[in-house]
């Protein structure tokens, strides 16, 4: 408890430097990282944690697109191409992808956005993070040990029964790590439920907090169920008990059930946050207050609830009946109008705007572009009649990458550097920055978007060698991937750089609303000396709050 | 109109282009599949454009003059939300309703189909014609001819997959899956696996051979002397001594097999099951979850004692003891 209640006062005094005390220089020991409750340096721990198993995924990645230059494979042997896609999916989506902006933006902002001095379990926090780096341990170790074959989608019977490889370890780590997400949820639920400021009501708060808030609902949904999920799966690997394998009397189907009932939610809590984010900048950055506040708000809710509805268009042809197919196809389409309200109120909120273009921006306008497109080629798999084609195919490959990658992605980035200068108190050099978000994208979509044409033509997902008529394709695609691969090297150097040698940033280098910007940066441990009286409106760039009514 | 637009784009990826922007369309189903295709691609490349290029031009016009300026206030315009919330709901219906419209046609074999079988096997794929003849990784079927393929796996989930035909699904262990087409084009065209299988999954692929009925006769006469699906079970169903309990005039310990095949038999539950595929497999890999009233539950399981192969083969046989009147409405 000593740090988590604070001797305010104490913070008043300036350090022996003369520097003002901060969450970052109030103690330098190693311990006290390790130690800590507050939520900002949690925030750091996962910042450094997932940013490593970033790149550790990245290289995968790097190493699959190397590979398939030639049609006969230029690197690996097939069963290490299989490993390569296998650990690029699992760490990418559980290790990065889905504690991406919660565990390290979220983390950071709920607290100073709502107004709080911290979350409501500070200790729980910590234990979070713990939790995750067990886990990654866990997914590293089977890397390490000879990596796992299954894809990250584990299909049985070929992972309970067929493989050779690392699969009960890397089941472990997914199960770890589950409870870190858990255990984040329940803690950011009930702080933005206890902890918002006086007079920060639910509709005045930042539409980052409504969707930290349906991302976290999800988070305490869906991850039991991939928890019980991978329990299961090591039971049958492991005892032989029959679940899901028929030669031992299991149901192969039972597990694809089970599995995407937690992983189309989480491709969610994937994007979630960044649409969250995505509120943020587009706001800063036009100095507008949001296009239809309820309606974003509402539509991440909506979007939370609806995503457990859907997993079943992962198994139209899987011998899933004609009517099941039907249902699960009209909720797909269904989950696809709130993101669609989402882009166009963006789009409406830069109208009549004071439009900036520092790199956050950039990232954002790159973020509408790519999540755009992501969503309309998702309408070809809720299709029933063209996903009999495309299912399998690099057309889903090419599909999420739109989202995860394009979307959740440019959104981590784009927040990241929103929020740099508040978490470091430094700027970065924002020429460079421009620089990396034309890189990212122009990489992203040569990486991509001939993969659309790929799996339209026919290739299968998962090939480690491939007809030749596919070759050309595929060169484009590993051309894009190289560039893609350097623009994410950019920020790495710059970001850190700027750590130690950045210009000061002051309290709002952006001129930016929000309760977080009226603190120094960096801010102090306890956030707020005194706690903050919300009398606005989120976003109340044109201050005409008492006029305005909600939505 | 979609002539139009195929000889197009065929001319387009021929001329100016060195990959090609569509599969060949070589099925009965191909084209409808294709045109639902163009749609949505339109409907992607209008909307991109229309966010891309209303941002471009507010970034234009909106962009900040002053490094003080403060824009004024827009309010939330309800018709406008109601617009962009009517509009894509209305064209997602329109999408659900033909895509459902097509699936659901094209889910159904015609009753005509003539009916070949596939068994997936790390990393390869058998099929049986049910005159017998077998292939691996490679199916030769006639133009103009429905197909109906009755698959099913010996180890883990593989995916049936013939880009040109639009046709997939996935071919799972311990049940049968069926897909069906008719082929258009004559053509040598890639049977893929579509579903993750282990180490060697890019390789399990192979040809799909179509050809004119009087070149597919050949071919198949060139095999004549094979023992049909039917006798190779037959063969097995002595081999295996399944003829001495289950003898035709029901004098054994077992209920003959004459004629059963299509119907509906009673369980000792009293619910009725229709004997199909599905039911004759149980009945062999694993006859204690059958409880027929009247017999007692003494047949011994033959899981592992017969292939997936072998077991569609006495599925062949038990269908040609129904009777010429029942082989066709199986499903």
């Amino acid at each position: 408890m000593s740090t988590a209640t604070l001797d305010i006062h104490a913070h008043d005094a300036p350090l022996p430097s003369g520097e003002r005390k901060n969450y970052l220089n109030v103690d330098h020991s190693v311990k006290s990282w390790l130690l800590t409750y507050d939520h900002k340096r949690i925030a750091i721990l996962y910042l450094i944690s997932i940013t490593l198993m970033f790149f550790v995924g990245g290289l995968f990645a790097v190493l699959m697109r190397v590979h398939l230059i030639e049609p006969q494979g230029f690197l690996v042997a097939p069963e290490n191409y299989n490993k390569l896609f296998t650990m690029h999916g699992v760490i990418m989506v559980f290790s990065f992808l889905v504690p991406s902006i919660p565990a390290t933006l979220g983390n950071f902002l709920v607290p100073m956005m709502i107004g709080a001095r911290d979350l409501a379990f500070p200790k729980l926090n910590l234990m979070s993070w713990y939790i995750y780096v067990i886990g990654a341990a866990f997914t590293l170790y089977s890397v390490i040990s000879g990596g796992v074959d299954t894809g990250w989608t584990f299909y049985t019977p070929y992972s309970s029964s067929f493989a050779h490889t690392q699969v009960v370890p890397t089941a472990i780590g997914v199960f770890i790590t589950g409870f870190s997400s858990i255990l984040t949820g329940l803690n950011f639920i009930v702080t933005i439920h206890k902890m918002r400021a006086p007079g920060l009501n639910w509709f005045r708060l930042p539409l980052f907090i409504w969707a930290m808030y349906a991302t976290s609902v999800i988070f305490i949904l869906g991850t039991p169920v991939i928890a019980v999920t991978m329990f299961l799966l090591g039971l049958e690997r492991l005892l032989h008990i029959g679940i899901f394998d028929p030669a031992i009397g299991g149901d192969p189907i039972l597990f694809q059930h089970l599995f995407w009932f937690y992983s189309h939610p989480a491709v969610y809590i994937m994007i979630l946050p960044g649409m969250g984010v995505m509120s943020e900048l587009i706001t800063a950055f036009s100095r507008k207050r949001i296009f239809g506040y309820t309606f974003v708000a509402f539509s991440s809710l909506a979007i939370a609830v609806i995503s457990f509805l859907v997993w079943g268009h992962h198994m139209f042809v899987t011998g899933q009946s004609v009517y099941a197919g039907l249902i699960f196809s009209v909720l797909s389409f269904l989950v696809a109008i709130p993101s669609a309200i989402k882009v166009f109120n963006w789009t409406a909120t830069l109208y009549k705007g004071s439009i900036s273009y520092e790199a956050p921006m950039l990232y954002a306008l790159g973020f509408i572009g790519l999540f755009t497109m992501g969503g309309l080629t998702g309408l070809f798999l809720a299709s029933l009649a063209t996903d009999v084609h495309l299912n399998g195919t690099y057309f889903i490959v090419a599909h999420f990458h739109y989202i995860m990658v394009g979307g959740a992605v440019m959104a981590y980035l784009g927040g990241l550097h929103f929020w740099w200068p508040k978490i470091t108190g430094r700027l970065y050099p924002d020429a460079w920055a421009r620089f990396a978000a034309l890189v990212i994208f122009v990489g992203f979509n040569l990486t991509f978007f001939p993969q659309f044409v790929l799996g339209y033509l026919g290739m299968p997902r998962r090939y480690a060698v491939y007809p030749l008529e596919f070759q050309t394709l595929n060169v484009m695609s590993s051309a894009g991937a190289s560039i893609l691969g350097i623009g994410y090297l950019i920020p790495l150097i710059y970001l850190i750089w700027s750590f130690k040698y950045g210009p000061s940033a002051g309290p709002n280098p952006w001129g930016a609303k929000g309760l977080e910007w009226t603190t120094p940066s960096p801010p102090p441990t306890e956030n707020f000396p005194t706690i903050p009286v919300v009398t606005e409106q989120a976003y109340d760039y044109a201050q005409t709050t008492g006029m305005v009514e909600h939505g | 109109m979609m002539g139009i637009v195929q000889t197009g784009l065929h001319q387009l990826a021929a001329a100016t282009l060195w990959f090609p922007l569509k599969p060949t369309a070589a099925s009965s189903i191909a084209e409808n599949v294709d045109l639902l295709y163009y749609f949505l691609t339109a409907l992607t490349l209008f909307f991109t454009a229309l966010i891309f290029g209303t941002i471009f031009v507010f970034m234009i016009k909106y962009r900040r003059r002053t490094p003080d300026e403060i824009p004024p206030d827009t309010k939330t315009h309800m018709a406008l939300e109601l617009t962009w919330t009517i509009i894509p709901t209305l064209i997602c219906v329109v999408i659900f309703v033909w895509a459902s419209w097509l699936y659901v046609r094209n889910s159904v074999p015609p009753a005509s189909a003539t009916e070949m079988f596939v068994v997936g096997k790390q990393w390869m794929w058998h099929i049986q014609h049910p005159e017998g003849v077998r292939e691996i990784n490679e199916l030769h079927v006639p133009v103009g001819t429905p197909i109906k393929l009755t698959m099913t796996s010996e180890d883990v989930i593989h995916d049936f997959y013939i880009p040109v035909f639009r046709v997939k699904h996935d071919v799972t262990p311990g049940r049968y899956s069926s897909i069906w087409f008719e082929a258009t084009e004559k053509g040598t065209y890639h049977l893929f696996c579509a579903q993750y299988c282990g180490t060697d999954h890019a390789e399990m692929i192979g040809w799909v051979y179509v050809m004119s009925p009087q070149e597919y006769a050949n071919w198949l006469a060139m095999s004549a002397g094979t023992p049909s699906m039917a006798q190779d079970g037959e063969r097995l169903f002595n081999q295996l001594g399944c003829a001495s309990c289950h003898a035709a005039d029901n004098s054994g310990r077992g209920p003959s097999l004459v004629g059963i095949y299509g119907t509906e038999q009673r369980m000792k539950s009293g619910d009725l099951k229709l004997v199909d595929e599905t039911f004759v497999r149980q009945s062999i890999v694993n006859p204690n979850s059958i409880a027929l009233p009247n017999y007692a539950p003494i047949m011994p399981t033959f899981q592992g004692q017969v292939s997936e192969e072998q077991v569609l083969q006495l599925i062949a046989y038990v269908k040609s003891l129904a009777g010429e009147e029942r082989t066709s409405n199986s499903k």
